[in-house]
């Protein structure tokens, strides 16, 4: 077992072998630009993408002419809200999102409300889960897109999809979803699920940073959306620039590979990850985050009150994982996703995501389960707030000095 | 972000963890800081007939610079009078520690305590509060 161990897998998954394979030969010698229709350099190339194309269109249920290449999720987030919005503004100009999306999706929303349209951003019960009675009270005459991501990034609570899609196209709106986290993880099927508009990123599934793919639906009904990068009317005039051929041949074969191990791995991690969260909880006041039902399978995000979070990740210094705590960044807010569950800002202080993944080992499982327990029980020996508790007093009735 | 050497000594062997009775007239005691903004810092010092501080603990609830933050600030305090621990400034603590501009709200708040502390002390034993117009960096 090598340190430090990796449970960070929603920021990013390291690349898988196979797929850096399938991607070396269009660095040197597959080198064509995919646009180049006169040349063998130019057909081979293009192959490569058509090829991805079918692959990733495959692991969720689409076609092949429905997958727009683009730079990440980022990008296929800006592109399907912003685009949308603009072609679709004549119909309408309300768009409903949740509070708990990426800040690609609610920036994008921000975005669309400088531009004149009108965002309504739903909040979520205190498990992550959105209120579906909720979300159809809110639709509106005018509302043209519903976009609610899949799986959540810091909680990985799956949305009820194919209800929430229901609910869209009942009033006329088009249902995007952000499935980042979701892809690759668990089944995802665009038809069955009633999706219009799908986000997704390769660095996410194993494979290369930089490339990603908005699904856009072509049949029942043609959806279009506004290009929001011009220039050579690449990807049927959606996404224009030259296509990063070795990117997106890496992309498809992480879909496939996904789609061949998707199944078996979600088994497997998920009993990896049962084994760290039972153990875990067996920390005096430790509690998950989110609905536990609902839930990506490799995900895990706990609070261990009276600890804080980025201080314990110091402490847990050979294991990568990731912190609600915010305490690095400018703002000194904690993570708005587990605040809007409804956790106070002390819990949310107190939170660490552990994300498996392909490359986890049971062995390093143990290893993190041990090396969190004694952090915890270390840095609560230096909590004041642990031995206030400890002794009975009510911290929520102390008047603290905020700063 | 990487911390410097002094937060890692300070963290992985923090000084004078503990408690002091804060009942004891010659204890004082400051806890500052808030739960939801992720820092709460107790440090308590013992004073002896001379206004010498004689011991000094503390227990943090945050970040690694908090916690170093504080365990610096403890053995600064001993041996120090109580107005001279009342100069230690919170540059002072950033310097020593190497922190970064992000983490100059823990050396606040350890500063913030040692006052808390002298000043619990002072009202303990008949003297006024002193007052902290000092405008932080």
């Amino acid at each position: 077992m090598n340190l430090p161990i990796y449970l960070d897998n929603n920021a990013t998954t390291p690349m898988d072998p196979r797929v850096l394979d399938a991607m070396m030969p269009y660095f040197t010698q597959k080198f064509g630009n995919a646009a180049s229709r006169n040349h063998p350099f130019g057909w081979v190339a293009e192959e490569g993408v058509d090829y991805a194309r079918e692959q990733v269109a495959k692991l969720i249920g689409a076609s092949d002419k429905e997958i727009i290449f683009t730079s990440g999720a980022t990008e296929s987030d800006n592109l399907g809200i912003k685009g949308v919005f603009e072609m679709y503004k004549e119909k309408g100009n309300h768009i409903i999102t949740t509070v708990t999306e990426h800040k690609a999706v609610l920036d994008a929303c921000k975005h669309v409300e400088k531009l004149g349209g009108t965002v309504t951003y739903l909040p979520v019960k205190e498990d992550g889960m959105l209120d579906l009675d909720l979300l159809e009270k809110s639709m509106t005459n005018e509302t043209i897109l519903v976009s609610v991501m899949y799986g959540n990034n810091e909680i990985g609570v799956i949305q009820p999809i194919k209800e929430i899609a229901a609910i869209a196209h009942k009033y006329g709106a088009l249902f995007m979803t952000d499935a980042t986290q979701a892809v690759g993880k668990i089944p995802v099927d665009v038809i069955k699920d009633g999706i219009d508009l799908l986000a997704l990123s390769a660095h996410k599934i194993y494979g290369p940073k930089g490339v990603g793919a908005l699904y856009v639906r072509r049949k029942g009904p043609r959806v279009k959306v506004t290009a929001q990068i011009d220039g050579g009317g690449h990807e049927r005039g959606m996404r224009s620039g030259t296509l990063n051929v070795p990117g997106i041949v890496g992309l498809g074969k992480a879909c496939e590979l996904c789609g061949l191990e998707m199944e078996s791995e979600a088994k497997r991690l998920s009993a990896l990850r049962d084994k760290l969260q039972s153990s875990l909880l067996e920390l005096e006041e430790s509690y998950v985050n989110g609905n536990t039902e609902h839930r990506l399978p490799h995900v895990a995000n706990i609070s261990f009150k009276y600890v804080e979070g980025e201080g314990l990740m110091m402490a847990m210094k050979d294991l990568a994982v990731s912190s609600g705590s915010a305490c690095t960044s400018a703002s000194l807010e904690p993570s708005y996703v587990l605040k809007s569950l409804g956790l106070s800002d002390d819990l949310a202080h107190s939170s660490i995501r552990f994300g498996l993944g392909r490359f986890t080992t049971e062995e390093e499982v143990d290893y993190a389960i041990a090396v969190t327990k004694k952090s915890v029980l270390h840095l609560r020996e230096l909590s004041p707030l642990w031995e206030m508790f400890k002794e009975g007093i009510d911290l929520d009735k102390i008047e603290w000095a905020e700063h | 972000m990487a911390y410097s050497d002094k937060v890692i000594d300070h963290y992985t062997n923090p000084r004078n963890v503990g408690t002091l009775d804060k009942s004891n007239h010659k204890v004082g005691t400051g806890l500052v800081g808030a739960p939801e903004c992720g820092d709460v810092m107790r440090l308590q010092i013992q004073v002896d007939d001379n206004n010498m501080i004689t011991d000094a603990k503390f227990k943090t609830f945050g970040c690694g610079s908090a916690i170093a933050s504080s365990s610096l600030a403890t053995e600064w305090l001993k041996g120090k009078s109580i107005d001279d621990a009342m100069k230690i400034d919170n540059m002072d603590i950033v310097e020593e520690l190497a922190l970064p501009p992000v983490k100059i709200h823990c050396s606040v708040l350890a500063e913030d305590a040692i006052k808390a502390a002298i000043n619990d002390y002072r009202v303990k034993n008949g003297m006024a509060p002193i007052e902290s117009e000092k405008v932080h960096h």
